[in-house]
């Protein structure tokens, strides 16, 4: 009940548009508070930023390759058809070069202009003579890969103006390699390499394809088991498992093993999986079985909050006309579910794409030049490839490795991205 | 108040449909409902009232086992459905609830086409044997909540793009849909305005004549309107049962004479 007015103190006189002190006061207190967040923000996108600028920086020239395009004769009698897929193919190729070198003396000087074609163009050729024999005898155009010393020679890797005993390629190089592009015969296309080769001893033929096979079927076994086991393993605790101190002690487990460091997981799989299980050494399974480890939990908890989240009037309404739980459940929850589900699955995927120390315990640092052809061979995978590259001496390997980071955080830009829409998408309004 | 159907509306004693004898609900420790019996009668609206918090939708979910989904509560005591326990450790809840429909406060109907939200009962009885038929109770069952005519046209768009008081008659009509034997309604027009919930009113009343109709509210005028029977609930207690003319008109129960004249609750 309301009693009469009050009217003991006349109410105080304040103006709209003069404010008073505590009014000022909580109006700085705001500005400082703002000026924190938007410092914070700025502080976190120039380090992202320098990091992306610096990746770039040294790592650009990796996405394109020089290439050399000479007329190979084929030589008969070098190249028999019945030796093939032997034969004397650097021969042929060093006799072209020679060609396109006036300067050069076809004797004494063949070693070294030999080494300005990439160990790998004399591969390139056999290949092509080996599919169609009939070469033999013709001259092709054969477009190869320099070495990377001129590779690095020609992105401006190597300073012409530096003294001769302290660069990688002596005057007489640097005056045939001008040869060679003044004769128009040097290009420097987009690195396909990059992609389509597995690792190599020379930067110049090293790729990316069994680092990106490997971690593909790592993450594809990550997926197959974590995946069904973690939304299971969700499903049941949050929607069947009953409350006690069981189910509690699960829960802070969970919590637990999604801060285990990945390190330790490693460890454990190479106790169990490689030495108690005998499974083999550097394959993308067990690396994948090791990622799922670490998913597992971030899935776990990622599909409980999404089944959380789903309003209870959804399943007292599929309860109100008669279904079961297990049917409002797989009929309902699981649904308005899925996106919650997917976002938090390809959040923890992307997770294990990026990481490095399990896969290094279970020997995925190998060096294993072809791709893998199945989750059981050997292979490398993206973060284990950037340390193996990190650590070479080449210089082209330096800014292979930055171009590797660049790729892997592609995929993980993609992959966030694929999430985030997913999320957007599905978002719903109850 | 209108008095004129009140005291014209003559009771015929239908049977009984269900019945609870000393009822007791504790949500944990704390007893929410303390010894209740009430009749509900077949072809019968029976309405329950009295203030927020008195235990209406607590004794309302425990005619299905609705509340059997909340961990911390407990029913004790008897409850028949013609005759059978409901509580019987032998009943299935899920048969229980195709028979005791019930409709929410808040309208909830699935996420998905309107369609789909009427046949998912009958689908998950097996109600309909194919198409035809299924289509059939749904044009029954959307005609009887009185939504046919604004829903014809777009069956397969989702129900939540309804407005709410659509929403509403779309829960009701899939309630009705699984045929049950007795509706449960909480506060079913506490979300509509003036023109859906007299809309919702008529429909309770032509349901009357297929099944038994449980419903709480907060509006005596909709008490008054609706129902043959009225509950009137307490801190837990049932106050007073009986004909809902003898309880507006003349209550035996001092509590009850202060909640309806609006001194208490
Ligand atoms: N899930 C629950 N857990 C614990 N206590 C509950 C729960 N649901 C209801 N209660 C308590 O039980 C008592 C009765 O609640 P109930 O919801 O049945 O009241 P009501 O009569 O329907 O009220 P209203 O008219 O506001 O809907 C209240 O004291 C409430 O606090
Ligand atoms: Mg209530």
């Amino acid at each position: 009940m309301v009693d009469t007015t009050q009217m003991g103190t006349p109410p105080r006189k304040t103006s709209l548009t003069h404010s008073s002190a505590q009014v000022a006061r909580r109006k700085r207190k705001d500005v400082v508070l703002q000026g924190f967040g938007i410092a914070a923000i700025l502080i976190a996108f120039s380090v992202l930023f320098i990091l992306v600028a610096s990746l770039v920086r040294t790592g650009y020239t990796a996405f394109v390759q020089t290439h050399v395009t000479l007329e190979v004769f084929v030589d008969p009698g070098e190249i028999s058809e019945e030796g093939l897929p032997r034969g004397g193919f650097r021969d042929v190729l060093t006799a072209a070069l020679l060609e396109n070198l006036p300067e050069a003396d076809p004797d004494e000087d063949a070693r070294a202009v030999r080494n300005i074609l990439s160990n790998g163009a004399q591969f390139d050729l056999r290949d092509r003579v080996v599919a169609d024999p009939s070469l033999i005898g013709q001259t092709i155009t054969l477009t190869a890969p320099v070495s990377d010393p001129f590779d690095q020679l020609n992105k401006g890797g190597v300073n012409r103006e530096t003294p001769e005993d302290q660069r990688r390629v002596n005057n007489q190089e640097v005056a045939w390699f001008d040869t060679l592009a003044e004769a128009g015969l040097i290009s420097t296309p987009f690195n396909i390499g990059l992609f389509t080769h597995a690792d190599s001893r020379f930067p110049e033929l090293a790729g990316l394809k069994g680092a990106i096979v490997g971690s593909f079927w790592a993450l594809l076994t990550c997926f197959v088991i974590s995946f069904p086991i973690g939304i299971g393993a969700a499903i049941y605790l949050e929607e069947f498992a009953p409350r006690n101190r069981m189910s509690d002690f699960i829960e802070v487990n969970i919590n637990n093993l999604a801060a285990v460091p990945s390190v330790v997981f490693g460890l454990l799989a190479l106790a169990v999986f490689l030495n108690w299980f005998g499974l083999p050494r550097s394959a993308p399974f067990v690396g994948g079985m090791t990622l799922a480890l670490m998913t597992m939990p971030t899935i776990i908890i990622a599909t409980r909050a999404a089944l959380k989240a789903v309003p209870p009037s959804i399943r007292e309404a599929a309860l109100g006309v008669g279904a079961s739980k297990q049917q409002v459940v797989f009929g309902h929850v699981l649904p308005l579910a899925m996106p919650g589900i997917l976002t938090g699955t390809i959040i923890g995927l992307a997770q294990a794409l990026g990481e490095t120390a399990p896969l290094l315990l279970i020997g995925m640092n190998a060096f294993i030049t072809s791709a893998a052809s199945s989750p059981f061979d050997a292979s490398t995978a993206l973060p284990t490839q950037i340390f193996i590259w990190a650590d070479s001496p080449e210089r082209g390997f330096v800014s292979r490795t930055s171009a590797a980071i660049l790729v892997l955080l592609g995929f993980l830009v993609t992959m966030n991205a694929i999430a985030i829409y997913l999320r957007n998408k599905f978002e719903r309004r109850w | 108040m209108n008095d004129m159907r009140l005291t014209e509306r003559n009771m015929t004693d239908q049977k009984i449909k269900m019945q609870a004898r000393g009822v007791d609900v504790f949500y944990g420790d704390t007893q929410a409902i303390k010894t209740v019996d009430v009749d509900i009668q077949d072809k019968t609206v029976t309405a329950f009232i009295g203030p927020s918090g008195c235990g209406k939708s607590t004794f309302l979910r425990c005619l299905n086992r609705m509340n059997d989904t909340i961990d911390v509560c407990r029913v004790t005591g008897d409850i028949r459905l013609d005759e059978e326990d409901i509580y019987d450790p032998r009943v299935d809840p899920v048969q229980l609830r195709a028979k005791v429909g019930m409709v929410f406060q808040k309208p909830n109907p699935f996420p998905k086409s309107i369609y789909d939200n009427v046949a998912y009962g009958p689908r998950i009885h097996g109600l309909a044997t194919n198409k035809a038929e299924l289509d059939e109770i749904v044009e029954k069952s959307l005609r009887r909540a009185a939504i046919w005519d604004e829903a014809k046209d777009r069956l397969d768009q989702p129900g939540t793009g309804l407005s709410g008081g659509q929403q509403q008659r779309l829960c009701i009509a899939r309630a009705v849909a699984t045929n049950p034997e007795v509706l449960l309604m909480d506060e079913p027009c506490s979300a509509l305005d003036p023109i859906a919930t007299a809309q919702v009113e008529e429909l309770i009343d032509e349901l009357r004549e297929r099944f038994s109709v449980v419903i709480v509210t907060h509006s005596m005028q909709q008490a008054a309107r609706v129902s043959q029977k009225t509950a009137f609930f307490h801190l837990g207690e049932l106050v007073e049962f009986g004909e809902t003319s003898q309880i507006f008109t003349n209550p035996q129960d001092t509590r009850t004479e202060s909640y309806i004249t609006g001194r208490i609750g």
